[in-house]
């Protein structure tokens, strides 16, 4: 990884700060957001490691990340952030950064029958939202 | 009689007809009628989490500006429209810039004074658990019940100030109102997954698979939520497991079993496409309840 001053202070970046409203500089990397995370079992990219790219400027490391589309949500970290960082609303801009240009991380056709059919409405709005 | 604005919102008139229906029919009997807004739209079922996009808040402004006209609360039961409505009313409180510029777009002058309430507030707070423990008629004491909050009733807290956000105790008090043997659990308040079960199924199973497991090991028998999708997770993650050899944990709406506790009509309950079935379990607390009623 090649890091820079000017990756660190991108413009890439600070469009990430304007969607999401959040400083991830703050972030001092204690991992509480990891250790309390639901979803780490798929995830390539630890939470607290998602911020510490962008930290240093790695946007394009980020976006890649599959982490990004198996964040719920649920806010279990923003709540225990002892900076105050809100890392859901960071990977909210990481995945509208993909989708506002017509990205679409998920094909509705490739979502199983049987979720289909006994699924609630709220999965599928909610999840059409956040990977369409 | 009391009564309040309320918001079903997409899932109880469909999937989750059983806590529609439990929760009117159960708030009748107890004094209160829930009316439901006019014309009102999906709420998203999700809050947008972009601090520059002021679009998604749209129709849960449409919703709050319309039952601001009706009264002073508005009633939710699913948790995920309780928590987009209630989240957008404090950006409509607290946001000058975005609540001018969507009251632009839908044509109101709403300011945010609406409260957004949980139907679990109202039990607590207007029926009150004491109120609502004398008029029990199915005693379900042998019942051990598991409370699941999971994440949309409780964060943020500080927008929702709903309960304790790591040691809530609202569920567990109702339940013990109904004379529920209440089962504590650590991951109560944990992600059952939530809509990444749209992107990977296995994911969210296991992580429903922690919560469900957490409460058997305790002693529960049964799960009650008050979101439709935890509901989905919690028990879509039993099949072909715990399921297969009787051990299984149904999961129902908070309301099914107040339905049940006020000793309703069983059309209310709406049980449905469980996989883990709920009626036999319900069935024979229902017989030992006539009994030691009788």
């Amino acid at each position: 990884m090649r890091l820079s001053r000017d990756a660190i202070s991108s413009e890439d970046k600070r469009k990430l700060r304007d969607i999401s409203g959040e400083q991830v500089q703050s972030c001092y990397q204690c991992g509480k957001c990891s250790a309390g995370c639901a979803m780490t079992g798929m995830m390539d990219l630890l939470p607290h490691q998602v911020i510490r790219l962008l930290q240093l400027g790695q946007v394009q490391e980020a976006l890649a990340s599959r982490t990004i589309w198996l964040c719920a949500s649920c806010l279990a970290c923003s709540t225990r952030c002892p900076r105050g960082v809100s890392l859901p609303s960071v990977m909210e801009s990481l995945r509208v950064t993909f989708l506002r240009p017509g990205g679409r991380h998920l094909d509705p056709v490739s979502i199983p029958a049987d979720v289909l059919e006994n699924a609630p409405e709220q999965a599928l709005v909610a999840g059409l939202r956040k990977y369409t | 009689m009391l009564r309040y604005p309320y918001f079903p919102g997409c899932t109880l008139r469909a999937k989750a007809k059983g806590f529609d229906a439990s929760a009117l029919a159960s708030a009748r009997a107890l004094g209160v009628e829930l009316q439901e807004l006019e014309n009102w739209q999906c709420c998203g079922a999700t809050f947008p989490l972009q601090a520059d996009n002021s679009f998604p808040l749209v129709s849960p402004g449409r919703t709050l500006a319309a039952a601001r006209k009706k009264g002073d609360k508005l009633i939710t039961l699913c948790s995920a429209c309780y928590n987009v409505l209630k989240r957008t009313n404090h950006v409509f409180r607290t946001h000058r810039d975005r609540r001018d510029k969507v009251n632009a777009f839908i044509e109101e002058e709403y300011t945010g004074d609406l409260e957004v309430m949980h139907f679990l507030e109202v039990l607590r707070d207007d029926v009150g658990f004491e109120a609502l423990a004398r008029k029990v008629r199915i005693s379900l004491h042998d019942l051990a019940v598991a409370p699941y909050y999971g994440c949309l009733l409780l964060r943020p807290p500080k927008e929702l100030r709903f309960d304790d956000a790591e040691a809530p105790r609202i569920m567990e008090d109702f339940l013990l109102a109904l004379g529920c043997k209440v089962i504590d659990h650590p991951y109560k308040i944990e992600c059952c997954g939530s809509y990444v079960a749209l992107e990977a199924g296995d994911l969210a199973t296991s992580a429903s698979r922690l919560v469900v497991e957490s409460a058997r090991s305790r002693g529960a028998r049964m799960i009650v939520t008050s979101c439709p999708l935890c509901q989905y997770n919690l028990d879509v993650a039993q099949r072909g497991t715990a399921g297969a050899n009787g051990r299984g944990l149904p999961v129902i709406y908070f309301t099914q079993l107040l339905a049940m506790a006020l000793e309703l009509p069983e059309e209310v309950l709406y049980f449905h496409g469980h996989v883990i079935p709920p009626g036999p379990l319900l069935r024979s607390i229902e017989v030992r309840g006539s009994e030691s009623i009788a």
